[in-house]
């Protein structure tokens, strides 16, 4: 049997980080893309739309992450789609960050004063203005860090698109780990390589909130 | 004809009826003072006219156009009437300058450079010529309100609603703020504004709305609304109000 060497060991899993890294970022600006769709949704004055928005948000946020994997990847199977798992993958975790990101934004709109609607309003503005240029840029200041902090989740979530057969860091842990039969050793390097992507993320967050805390006049 | 016509416009949020009839004309060039006790359904009243609200009946009509509630309609009103608000209202993430300029380069597609001339403008005429760059929390609240002033005054509105827009401001600050509206009276400027300021009030203004429980109670210029109440609930706010 061949001799694996920890770099060897290390060398495969940064390898499949790649694809951690990737299926991350696609989800991530994928949910974000979506998730404004959830937010004007939910925030629309047209009451239909609002129901929509909030039963989308209730479905994703009401289900476990695995489940909608799987049924992005053995449901659309069912119809005679046959969908490769980095698809089915990618689109569970888009529709799944879109769900979160989309909450946490209404949050942050809504916690604009009521007397910048009416001001903006007063001067003539129309919807899309006012947001545009008034709500949304207030909003966002608000909406940084915890938009940041939900990246971590998103980086964590993609450890269950292991699952479904997506070669990605816990895919190729479990991969190498059955060519090694070094379990502990193996596993761990994986924690240490998720850790390594996290930890700056989240670090990231609370800088931010601090600072968008402390300098909201510096602007 | 008036600029402003408030034709038996009545307001109710559910069964509370807080506008019971109210009918008012205001010619162009009047300062209308509207006072009353707290819930009498002033500021309604204002919100009303600028289409905050929507009135459940009854009409408004401004230069003879009705108010209609569809969007359009109602952007077209807002240029035409401002409103400054108690609690200033400016936008916090961009300075005095932008303020100002903000809603002539949006609404009125004004290019930038003559947005900011008007804007340099307009922050003079309210004495805040050097305040162009300054943000909203580093300037008292009188030299906030001055700047709501100046940005509803860069829409050229032909009248100007103001609801209470001294009552949140340290006494040391409201005359400056009061100085400006005086001047805009001066100029013509047509001026609806909720007040508890009776001296002012009284010396500025061309009519006084007494309002009272969702109805206009007593209307009439300021010496015979002051000297000469005709309702005991007149006479007693004024009492009340001159013991504060
Ligand atoms: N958005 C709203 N929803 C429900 N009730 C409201 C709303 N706005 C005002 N009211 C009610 O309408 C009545 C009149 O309110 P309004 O703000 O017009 O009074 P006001 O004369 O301006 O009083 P104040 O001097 O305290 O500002 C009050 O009873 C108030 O509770
Ligand atoms: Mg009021």
């Amino acid at each position: 049997m061949a001799q694996f060497t920890v770099f060897d060991i290390l060398r495969n899993l940064l390898l499949a980080t790649q694809w951690t890294v990737v299926l991350s970022i696609v989800s991530f600006i994928g949910g974000g893309l979506v998730g404004m769709l959830v937010l004007f949704a939910r925030i629309s004055n047209r009451g239909w739309l609002r129901l929509l928005g909030r039963g989308y948000v209730e479905l994703f946020q009401g289900t476990p992450l695995l489940m909608q994997l799987f049924l992005a990847f053995f449901g659309l199977a069912l119809f005679g789609i046959s969908v490769p798992a980095w698809l089915a993958a990618g689109l569970a975790l888009i529709l799944w960050t879109a769900a979160f990101l989309g909450e946490i934004w209404r949050g942050c709109v809504q916690a604009v004063a009521k007397g910048q609607w009416e001001a903006s309003a007063s001067l003539g503005m129309g919807y899309f203005q006012q947001m545009q240029h008034v709500i949304l840029p207030q909003a966002l200041r608000v909406a940084i860090p915890p938009t940041v902090g939900f990246s971590v989740q998103v980086v964590k979530g993609t450890a269950l698109t292991s699952i479904i057969g997506f070669i990605e860091l816990t895919r190729a842990g479990t991969v190498v780990t059955n060519a090694t039969y070094q379990p502990f050793l193996v596993y761990g390097l994986v924690a240490l390589i998720y850790f390594c992507l996290c930890w700056p993320l989240s670090r990231a967050s609370q800088i931010l909130e601090r600072k968008l805390n402390v300098a909201h006049s510096h602007h | 004809m008036s600029l402003i016509a408030i034709t038996d416009v009545r307001k109710s949020f559910g069964s509370n009826e807080v506008l019971k009839g109210i009918d008012i004309d205001i010619a162009r060039g009047e300062v209308i003072a509207i006072i009353g006790k707290s819930g009498s359904g002033k500021s309604t009243l204002l919100r009303c006219i600028n289409g905050l609200e929507t009135i459940d009946s009854g009409s408004i009509s401004v230069e003879g156009a009705q108010l209609l509630t569809e969007a359009r309609a109602l952007r077209e009103l807002r240029l035409k009437v401002g409103m400054i608000f108690q609690q200033f209202n400016l936008f916090p993430h961009l300075t005095a300058g932008r303020n100002v300029m903000l809603s002539q380069m949006v609404v009125k597609k004004t290019p930038k450079d003559e947005a900011a001339e008007i804007a340099r403008n307009m922050l003079q005429r309210v004495g805040l010529g050097e305040k162009f760059d300054a943000y909203p929390d580093q300037l008292s609240g009188g030299q906030q309100q001055r700047v709501a002033i100046a940005r509803a005054l860069a829409m050229q509105p032909i009248a100007l609603l103001c609801d209470e827009i001294t009552s949140a401001l340290d006494p040391e600050l409201v005359a400056e703020v009061l100085a400006v509206v005086k001047e805009l009276a001066a100029e013509g400027m047509t001026l609806v504004m909720v007040t508890h300021e009776m001296r002012f009030a009284r010396d500025v203004c061309s009519r006084v709305v007494f309002m009272h429980q969702g109805r206009v109670h007593e209307i009439g210029p300021p010496e015979d609304v002051f000297t000469n109440p005709r309702t005991p609930e007149l006479q007693q706010f004024l009492g009340m109000s001159q013991a504060a």
